[in-house]
């Protein structure tokens, strides 16, 4: 074999390698992607379908239930990103720090009914941290400028009358 | 005062690494010998001052000493003795600190084995390595310095994150860095040798052993991280394709597949530039892998706290770093000459597979990883790529590489007949395909064929070892007689093959776990996968710095009483935060998880798991880089051999091990 025809056979190789990654990527990305929906945008952009997607947002304040579906324990909560909220229901045992008031991303789909049944409910951080997604989201429905300053303190974010908390707390 | 030694010893090793990347380099570049005979001492100044730097921080750590910022936000009096120790590495400052550590030892091992190098090549591995040094011992002192003080001192530290107060987690960083950062030596190498403008066999026997040391490590740190993960978060998984997960398993994948690579440079001095281009790519995978995380660039569980002035100086340091190393790799690869010839089906053709099928797999699992980022900055998308997409992706991928992996060593260099190779291994098939169908009564379809798989990898694996010592075909005696002479680094190749097998049922039976959340009052009993579950009762027990809730759970099995384990949820005071503690009995082929979550009106939560084979998961791990460390042994004797130290330059005998 020459050494042309073995470095033809080693690109092809790779080609087809690379090939497959490719293919299987993109095939992949087209069913298994998963979008992060806030609150208010739920009616708009939430797919539909029991399609698995992420919504992000805080934990309402006083919204925390400990519910029993099927014989099994679990909780329901609001989830809002101050312009809208949605009821979410998840069995299991929450996260450590899952607390109302702060930041939570739940993995999960839409039901008839336009309530969201969480698979998975991530709440990795401690009270200082907000996750990236859920600051977005929040940046995105005016409840936080940035250019004003750091977000005050969580228990304020989802107030109903937000910008009366605001001037309340300085 | 502590503190101030260790800040001064800090900017020493950083005067020591700017020598370090200076000297040699230029002494290699002209000729000068006093030039590169500075390297070794100036590798080992730099390890000396760091360890002096390190060793304080740890000091200051035990005293508790408030008014170093890094331990008044990290500590506490009331932590136990050996996470004060431990908590040196667990914050962001002092785990740079000790990556800087681990890349001076790196430097120092070669300074210290590395007499029987051509001098040339030594000076200009020790001044890559000072160089790279050079801009993380940087960051160390101006961006993250661990010494900080502040002023005034609080009474008291804020505490060690609870989650990271664990046994295994306090060992997990040393083991997982050290695997990242040995990828060093053959990135050092690698560069070196582009400047020297050669590459030989000699070059590929240095740098194996270096991989495999790296690559056993970083085995072993991901591991015990996954193993940490399924014990203590409690959420009974043991890998969440997190960014942090995947940033280390991307330097395992083409960390394997230079492992490999460097075998075809050493034994048929093919490949080179290719294995050049994988060390180079490793090494910057690992860097990415932890910076990029840490800079908390991705969104991830391990991130720190955001800081964009890190960020832009680590961002700045990877690029100068890897576009540095690219630049010269496409300046300098054409210089490194042809290499040997060989037929698509050989020894070289599956290790070639090996390759693109890795590399593959790490290209999948990078774009997984990075496309949410891209999608963010670009699109202006909030997506996020869960485990189905690296499911759907990897495993079509490492299917072939399962199937292929039992039957590359079995082929002979150069030229190779595949059907032969098969009949060889016509009984570990056999023994596969049984597996296969007996699986398939309890199993679903994906892990019935992974047992398979795995069955098949195992057996293929110890079907090499039978063929050379021709078991069953000469008498017991003498097959005995061969099976202690062979090479320790065929045992390496096995066991490394047939962990992964292990590894893989593991993965295939905790596929078939069975979980139940349940409220369970004291006195109930609940069945999960046959066997019985009764909560005994609840009480509250006090720790040295938390308060814990703790159940106690009977568990039996038709009547007979197995064992009774105690989940606990700890609420820890000085930092406000609960964990939960799960509880596990394992008999080695099942693990019985139980989880105690929120009690309500004097019921109890409790999440009941039973997972079959989980601890094979890392027992395969294990056996791994057991196998890696066999190879290493054997490849450190003939290293270590006396001829070579006698005649360092010519390319040495070429060995005799592969038949």
């Amino acid at each position: 074999m020459t050494r042309k025809r073995r470095r033809l056979m080693v690109v092809l190789a790779c080609a087809v390698g690379l090939g497959s990654a490719a293919a299987l990527t993109l095939s992949a990305f087209s069913s298994t992607l998963q979008l992060f929906v806030a609150p208010s945008k739920i009616a708009t952009e939430a797919p539909r379908g029991g399609r698995v997607f992420r919504l992000g947002g805080l934990v309402e304040t006083g919204s925390l239930q400990r519910i029993i579906q099927n014989g099994s324990p679990g909780a329901s909560f609001r989830v809002t990103d101050g312009g809208a909220s949605v009821s979410v229901s998840y069995i299991g045992i929450l996260p450590d720090l899952f607390r109302e008031g702060q930041g939570v991303v739940a993995l999960g789909s839409l039901q008839p009914d336009g309530s969201f049944a969480a698979q998975e409910v991530l709440a990795k951080h401690d009270e200082t941290y907000m996750p990236p997604d859920v600051a977005d989201a929040l940046k995105k429905s005016g409840r936080w400028k940035p250019g004003q300053g750091a977000p005050p303190a969580s228990a304020l974010w989802d107030a109903p009358d937000w910008n009366q908390a605001k001037q309340a707390g300085g | 005062m502590i503190a101030e030694l260790g800040h001064f010893a800090l900017a020493l090793a950083v005067a020591f690494a700017v020598a370090q990347a200076v000297l040699p380099l230029w002494g290699a570049w002209r000729g000068e010998a006093r030039l590169m005979q500075a390297a070794p001492a100036l590798a080992l100044g730099q390890m000396i001052a760091l360890a002096v730097s390190f060793g304080c921080l740890v000091l200051v750590s035990v005293n508790d000493d408030f008014s170093v910022l890094n331990i008044a936000e990290n500590s506490h009096t009331l932590k136990p003795l050996l996470y004060k120790i431990t908590g040196a590495w667990g914050s962001h400052e002092g785990s740079i600190l000790f990556w800087c550590l681990i890349l001076a030892l790196c430097g120092g091992a070669v300074a210290l084995f590395g007499n029987p190098l051509p001098a040339s090549l030594r000076a200009r591995v020790i001044g890559i390595l000072g160089a790279t040094a050079c801009g993380f011992d940087l960051f160390c002192l101006i961006e993250s310095n661990p010494f900080a003080r502040l002023w005034p001192p609080p009474a008291n530290g804020r505490d060690m994150n609870p989650l990271l107060q664990d046994p295994g987690l306090a060992f997990h960083p040393p083991i997982l860095y050290a695997g990242y950062v040995g990828f060093a030596i053959p990135f050092a190498f690698a560069i070196a040798a582009l400047l020297e403008g050669r590459i030989d066999a000699a070059w590929g026997r240095w740098v194996r052993p270096w991989t495999l040391g790296a690559w056993c490590c970083l085995t072993g740190g991901i591991a015990l991280g996954s193993w940490w993960s399924y014990y203590v978060l409690g959420w009974g998984g043991f890998w969440f394709w997190d960014p942090v997960e995947n940033a280390s398993l991307l330097p395992w994948l083409t960390g394997t597949a230079l492992l490999h690579s460097a075998i075809v440079v050493e034994k048929r001095e093919a490949l080179k530039t290719w294995t050049v281009l994988l060390a180079i790519g490793t090494f910057a995978l690992s860097l990415s892998g932890t910076f990029l995380v840490r800079s908390g660039i991705l969104n991830s569980v391990h991130s720190f706290a955001n800081d964009p002035a890190r960020g832009v100086f680590i961002l700045g340091l990877l690029a100068v770093i890897i576009g540095g190393s690219l630049l010269i790799f496409a300046i300098r690869a054409p210089t490194l000459g042809g290499s040997g010839l060989f037929a698509p089906i050989s020894r070289e053709g599956a290790l070639v597979l090996n390759n693109i099928l890795l590399c593959s797999i790490a290209a999948v699992v990078m774009t997984g990883t990075i496309y949410p980022l891209f999608a963010d900055l670009l699109l202006d998308q909030k997506i996020s790529v869960g485990p189905p997409f690296f499911q759907a992706t990897v495993l079509p991928l490492a299917t072939p590489v399962f199937l292929a992996m039992s039957l590359g060593p079995t082929l002979s260099w150069k030229r190779a007949a595949l059907f032969p190779a098969m009949l060889r291994l016509w009984w570990a098939a056999l023994v596969a395909l049984a597996v296969g169908v007996f699986a398939s009564f309890g199993m679903a379809a994906l892990p019935a064929f992974a047992m398979a798989a795995a069955a098949w990898m195992i057996f293929g694996a110890l079907a090499e070892i039978v063929e050379r010592i021709r078991l069953f075909r000469l008498p017991i005696g003498s097959s005995f007689a061969r099976l202690v002479a062979l090479p320790l680094s065929t045992f390496g190749t096995t066991l490394g093959h047939a962990g992964l097998g292990v590894t893989i049922a593991g993965i295939a039976g905790m596929s078939m776990s069975t979980e139940r959340v349940v409220l369970m009052h004291p006195g109930d009993t609940v069945d999960v996968a046959g066997y019985d579950f009764r909560l005994v009762e609840l009480h509250d027990a006090k720790g040295s710095n938390y308060n814990a809730r703790v159940a106690t759970i009977a568990i039996s099995r038709n009547g007979v009483p197995l064992v009774t384990l105690a989940p606990e949820r700890r609420a820890f005071t000085t930092q406000v935060m609960t964990t939960t503690e799960a509880k596990i009995n394992t008999n080695f082929f099942r693990d019985l998880y139980v989880v105690l979550g929120e009690e309500r009106d004097g019921a109890a939560v409790m999440r009941l798991h039973d997972n079959p084979l989980a601890p094979w998961i890392w027992f395969g791990a294990l056996i791994m880089a057991a196998g890696g460390a066999c190879s290493l042994a054997d490849r450190r004797l003939r290293i270590a051999a006396p001829t070579r130290a006698a005649s360092p330059k010519n390319t040495a005998p070429k060995n005799t091990v592969q038949a």
